[in-house]
């Protein structure tokens, strides 16, 4: 693992916008409504946990409507022009993408990575289909009414797993970020500077500031 | 089906050209996104289709190697078949051997209040039953042992005015109902052991309910009252929607019996 994230000093160089106001407030209301669901979870499956908190009623409740709430800010988020054009770039797999996720000099940046990294369009359809499948899964279970037994046995079943796994990238998400300031700077303010960008994702650089691509790669600084 | 995983430039994707450079006119990349999100939701739905057996095939892999494993981390796994705890309160308090007390009031000619060593000096049933949860989860041939509810209710004396029962809870929430008929089936125990050994406090010890033909809400747990009325009177998760009548197969959306 490369650590090219101290190379790039936070307040020096040209900023440039990475994602906009409506992006991030659909990013970050995910993320509330996730966290409450994964902390609440851990109430309702784990025994031990649940034997030192209890009130299964009330904890149920705050996770079945954070549930309910999760896929909203993705579902409302398409009326933005800014948000679509994200889902689109992360819904949109080159040929470069499954050469990136091949590499294992992935992070050298001998790919040219356009504005999310193969990685990141993982992330996204994971979660996007995860979160339809805990949905749909939790639907079934929590209206008992809706589904025969045999079902709500298999939502079950799905729920549980589809929440270790969701659980797990959502792990996965947050410690990617965590190792670099400047992709998490952009995802709190919405700006990161252009030479991280141009390390990082240097076709979307080159996109957003129109240099050539051999200006790009010679800019950018190598540990 | 296409193998969407081999590298292929792919048909042109007009309207998904938009975000390309000028310099590079590039693949605009085929929708993998969708696929996989779309791959998830059908496997989701398989799974919730098929998941009984689904769950009984993961359950019967993971189990050698649960028995195997020091790190004690495959616990954590969503293996099935186990017990969930469920408490609506923070938890009740303990009761032991000397404090326990059921209490049998209302419509009976006897009132009284049975101590632990009163219930086990009772004729004692055993039964081998399956532990449905109305959410799904269950735990197959369960061991339980205890006093049939029909017998403590003869030795009360039900009044000819009582038509069903108001259980109630240690925990000072949980409550649920049964009609007479209903809490005079054999398989209705008081029950005093299960899986083997004492009822233990989380699984609602010393003393909980098991009617074995309904869900699990109707099998309260850290049993302490029971109350015979002239109506049902619906309990805590009857009150929040489950059925009064909570036969397993029979009820919460389902009208025919059905053994799986």
């Amino acid at each position: 693992m490369s650590t090219p994230e101290t190379t790039v000093p936070p307040e020096t160089g040209q900023q440039i916008d990475r994602f906009s106001r409506s992006s991030r407030w659909v990013h970050w209301l995910s993320a509330i409504f996730m966290t409450i669901c994964i902390l609440t979870a851990a109430i309702l499956y784990n025994g031990s946990i649940a034997v030192l908190v209890g009130h299964r009623y009330l904890v149920e409740q705050i996770h079945v409507y954070s549930g309910f709430a999760l896929p909203l800010p993705l579902t409302v988020g398409i009326f933005n022009r800014g948000y679509r054009d994200d889902a689109r770039r992360l819904n949109r797999f080159a040929p470069q993408d499954w050469a990136w996720l091949r590499s294992r000099a992935r992070r050298d940046g001998t790919i040219e990575v356009g504005k999310f990294n193969a990685g990141q369009k993982l992330n996204a359809s994971l979660s996007a289909g995860s979160i339809g499948v805990l949905l749909i899964s939790g639907v079934v279970m929590y209206f008992t009414s809706l589904a025969p037994l045999p079902w709500r046995s298999g939502a079950t079943f799905v729920h549980d797993w589809f929440a270790l796994a969701v659980g797990l990238l959502v792990v996965g998400h947050i410690a990617m970020a965590a190792k670099d300031p400047h992709s998490l700077t952009g995802m709190r303010t919405g700006r990161v500077p252009l030479r991280w960008a141009r390390r990082e994702h240097a076709a979307w650089a080159r996109e957003i500031a129109g240099d050539p691509p051999a200006t790009t790669r010679d800019s950018a600084p190598r540990n | 089906m296409r193998r969407w995983w081999i590298r292929s430039p792919g048909p042109a994707l007009p309207a998904d050209t938009a975000t390309a450079t000028e310099q590079n006119p590039p693949d605009p990349g085929r929708p993998v996104g969708r696929r996989v999100a779309l791959g998830l939701l059908g496997v989701g739905t398989l799974g919730i289709i098929t998941g009984t057996r689904a769950q009984s095939a993961v359950s019967s892999f993971l189990a050698p190697i649960q028995v195997h494993d020091p790190t004690g981390l495959t616990s954590l796994l969503p293996v099935g078949d186990t017990f969930r705890y469920y408490s609506v309160t923070r938890g009740a308090p303990t009761r032991d051997a000397r404090s326990y007390r059921l209490a049998v009031n209302g419509l009976v000619d006897h009132p009284a209040t049975f101590t632990l060593a009163d219930l086990k000096a009772m004729p004692q049933t055993e039964l081998v039953r399956d532990f449905q949860c109305v959410t799904g989860w269950r735990v197959p041939q369960v061991h339980w042992r205890g006093v049939r509810l029909s017998t403590i209710l003869d030795r009360a004396g039900v009044k000819a005015s009582g038509r069903a029962l108001r259980l109630t809870s240690f925990d000072g929430t949980y409550t649920d109902s049964l009609t007479l008929d209903q809490a005079r089936v054999p398989d209705v125990l008081v029950a005093l052991q299960m899986l083997g050994d004492d009822v233990t406090h989380n699984h609602g010890g010393p003393v909980r309910l098991y009617v074995a033909p309904m869900y699990g809400y109707k099998s309260v747990k850290w049993l302490s009252g029971i109350e015979v009325t002239d109506q049902v009177i619906p309990g805590y998760w009857e009150n929040r929607g489950y059925d009064v009548d909570g036969f397993v197969g029979k009820s919460n959306g389902r009208d025919i019996d059905e053994h799986t």
